[in-house]
């Protein structure tokens, strides 16, 4: 696929080569998962500060997270960067089928993690653990309980905005790997959802000791 | 050169389609001068309702309300909508891509994206103000910010938005001065202007993204009350002046490195000498970016952090001086014996030199602890950051419209009128901002709707002046709205420059550049080009 000056039809006008476009892609992407870490940064730096604030609310209030649930999900968004990853190194053999049938995995193990996620929301919210002034339960012991969930609920909702985000991300990799734009020779796309995909599996590896594993 | 009829990128596609769906960089940066100066005018016309309210200490034209409404979009919108897009986006989305010899950024999408994204968070930001408008002051301190009647939220989502205009600009930059430099041109061949906006791109990727979790958690703690930041539910307040200064300082070097990067440009030029010390001047940059994110804390002397903190922030803060100081001794060791024209440019950049070292030498005093506490919060405050923010930033935009003017339309603005303006703009700017430093150091507060009869005289003085600062942006208006379509015609290199934007034609064409470039000498290599030449007697 290329036009009449020989200029590949995936290569932009602005740039002389293709490696000189992936090499550009692949800097753009680090970038901005660089500017995803400083935003959940903030998150983490208040974490770490209420933690050190109230060690012992902490460590009863995430008595009432079910860990069985965040371990399974751990599981899951681990397995699906996984397929994320064949899905990448199917397209790299030229293998289209391949590549199809890994993003699917891929989009359905996202959603077993939002479903999982949403049991366990709902199950919270039906007892009053909600964020800040909403928040109405009376188990937990020591002052100001709802610092706790406040957090819980902003960096795993955080979280959960980017799986979405990277579901629809996904999805249109599928779509676009269905339409045949991809090839052994062009795949930057895919690659570059890869490297989202695995960060946002990589921040749920924190989350998940940091709440539900507070010794 | 050009002629009449040549085709270039101003008129190459026509209708507002082709300008609102462009994905050349000089079209995007052409729509964000359009936006950048429609809120300059309308910050500056607040700036200038808020002297004349502040003329006496009586009530003149508004309420106290009103008044902290004002001063609040004052600030948020010349900091947000004028001066963080004003060099980088505007200025240097169009001179970029020219100066490295390349045929557009790295991602002219995301480039696009990034305008849209300015112009919806701007719309948040005027949907502000008929909501309400916050009366916070720019920073949102909390817990008023969260208590207040003002429309805060309106206004954080607008700066949220705009953080990531203001992200996806840096990230892009980055991409570009890595990849899309001309065959030839290494690192240390780079325009200096590269260099600044190199420094800025790394902390815009760096720092912005803190200030929009930041305006999350202030939406939510309004909307929601998660009281991380109320201490009657067991948050803190001061969490959020970190958090917010932990970007907010390190903005106000997006704000002036590549104002700095500007004036580098244009006393080379207009000295007709290889800058001087070229390396110093490219790593202060990035020094400068690095300290930058470690001073924050200067901001907060008075918050109750600890005396520890405050010594080693203060410590760190007079480190910032020392590059910065570079470049000034830099700069005028470049026109020492330099054959010094004073276009309007170089007007400017002269200009720059004294206001920026007024501005950054008072930075010394107020980053000292004893000295702060007595100044905190008073005038002394506000002239020092419009002596860096106006007198170095704005004034360096203003260097960098005047020289790339040209470049921009193919036509060049009266000089007269040019020099007329300029000095009104030094001499209002003087006037205005000398006269708050003194009334600081006496202890006038800032953000203050009234103030005791003593101050009367330096308050009118001080409003005196923004009038003949506000006449001198009138002039300047009306001489570059005329240049554009009957300035005089000018050749691609008006200024005999050797960066490579000028061997673009002007206006350039779509493609940037009418053969493939490759670099045939050093951005400042005078002396030897000069020789080569010395024959034909022109470039």
């Amino acid at each position: 696929m290329s036009n009449a000056e020989g200029h590949p039809t995936h290569l932009a006008h602005h740039f002389s080569t293709t490696e000189q476009q992936k090499d550009s892609a692949k800097i753009g992407m680090w970038l901005f998962l660089l500017t995803e870490v400083l935003l959940f940064g903030g998150l983490f730096c208040a974490y770490a500060i209420f933690r050190a604030w109230y060690p012992d609310l902490f460590h009863n209030a995430h008595s009432f997270l079910d860990t069985g649930l965040g371990a399974t999900n751990t599981v899951v968004l681990i397995t699906s960067s996984l397929t994320m990853a064949l899905a990448i190194r199917a397209m790299q053999l030229g293998n289209k089928n391949a590549t199809i049938w890994n993003l699917v995995a891929t989009l359905g193990l996202a959603g077993t993690f939002l479903v999982i996620k949403y049991i366990e929301y709902s199950h919270k919210f039906h007892l009053g653990q909600l964020p800040g002034k909403y928040y109405t339960f009376t188990g937990v012991e020591g002052g100001n309980p709802h610092i706790f969930f406040s957090i819980y609920f902003m960096m795993t909702g955080l979280h959960g905005i980017h799986v979405i985000a990277g579901m629809i991300t996904i999805g249109w990799m599928l779509y676009r790997t269905t339409k045949n734009h991809f090839s052994a020779e062009y795949y930057t796309p895919i690659e570059m959802t890869g490297l989202y995909w695995h960060l946002v599996d990589l921040i749920w590896i924190f989350l998940f000791p940091l709440f539900y594993l507070i010794g | 050169m050009s002629t009449a009829t040549a085709t270039n990128y101003l008129n190459e596609a026509k209708g507002w389609k082709s300008w609102l769906l462009t994905q050349d960089h000089k079209r995007i940066g052409i729509m964000y001068l359009a936006g950048i100066f429609f809120f300059f005018l309308v910050g500056g016309l607040l700036a200038l309702i808020i002297r004349w309210e502040l003329f006496t200490p009586a009530k003149d034209i508004m309420e106290a309300d009103t008044y902290n409404r004002f001063f609040t979009l004052h600030g948020a919108i010349m900091i947000f909508l004028f001066i963080i897009p004003s060099i980088p986006a505007a200025l240097g989305n169009f001179v970029l891509p020219l100066m490295l010899g390349a045929k557009d950024v790295a991602f002219p999408r995301l480039n696009l994206a990034s305008w849209y994204l300015y112009v919806i968070g701007a719309l948040f930001a005027l949907y502000s103000i008929i909501s309400g408008a916050a009366d916070t002051g720019w920073t949102f301190y909390t817990p008023y910010s969260t208590s207040t009647s003002g429309s805060v939220v309106a206004i954080a989502v607008g700066v949220f938005i705009l953080g990531f205009s203001s992200i996806f600009t840096g990230l892009n930059f980055i991409a570009t001065i890595h990849k899309l430099r001309a065959p030839g041109m290494t690192w240390f061949k780079m325009p200096l202007f590269v260099w600044g906006l190199y420094a800025t791109a790394i902390i815009q990727v760096l720092a912005t993204p803190v200030l929009g979790i930041t305006v999350v958690l202030l939406i939510l703690e309004r909307m929601v009350h998660i009281g991380i930041f109320d201490p009657a539910m067991g948050g803190d307040p001061v969490l959020f002046q970190h958090f917010f200064w932990f970007y907010s300082h390190p903005a106000v070097y997006i704000m002036i490195l590549p104002g700095m990067g500007i004036i580098s440009e244009v006393i080379a030029t207009f000295s007709h000498k290889r800058i001087f010390g070229y390396k110093a001047i490219a790593y202060s940059s990035l020094g400068i970016a690095f300290m930058s994110f470690l001073v924050w804390g200067h901001h907060m002397f008075v918050s109750g952090q600890s005396e520890l903190a405050s010594l080693i922030f203060s410590f760190l803060t007079f480190f910032v001086g020392i590059p910065s100081g570079i470049k000034v001794f830099n700069w005028v060791a470049t026109m020492y014996k330099g054959q010094i024209s004073l276009k309007v440019p170089m007007l400017y950049a002269i200009s720059f030199l004294i206001l920026f070292s007024i501005g950054g030498l008072t930075g010394i005093f107020l980053g000292a602890v004893s000295v702060d506490v007595h100044l905190h919060d008073t005038y002394f405050i506000v002239a020092h950051f419009h002596y860096t923010m106006m007198g170095g930033t704005v004034i360096a935009f203003l260097a960098g419209l005047h020289f790339w003017w040209p470049k921009l339309w193919g036509r060049i603005y009266n000089e007269t009128w040019a020099v007329v303006s300029c000095l009104m703009i030094f001499i209002g700017f003087n006037v205005t901002f000398l006269s708050q430093f003194i009334m600081g150091a006496q202890g006038m507060p800032r953000r203050y709707y009234t103030y005791p009869e003593e101050f009367q005289r330096l308050h009118g003085f001080s409003s005196v002046g923004s009038l003949i600062l506000g006449a001198g942006f009138l002039i300047m208006t009306i001489y570059l709205l005329h240049s554009i379509f009957r300035g005089k015609k000018v050749g691609r290199n008006p200024w005999q420059s050797l960066t490579m934007e000028w061997e673009a034609e002007s206006p350039p064409i779509t493609h940037n550049f009418d053969k493939d470039m490759v670099l045939e000498h050093g951005p400042y290599d005078y002396d030897i080009v000069d020789a080569k030449y010395t024959e034909e007697g022109t470039l």
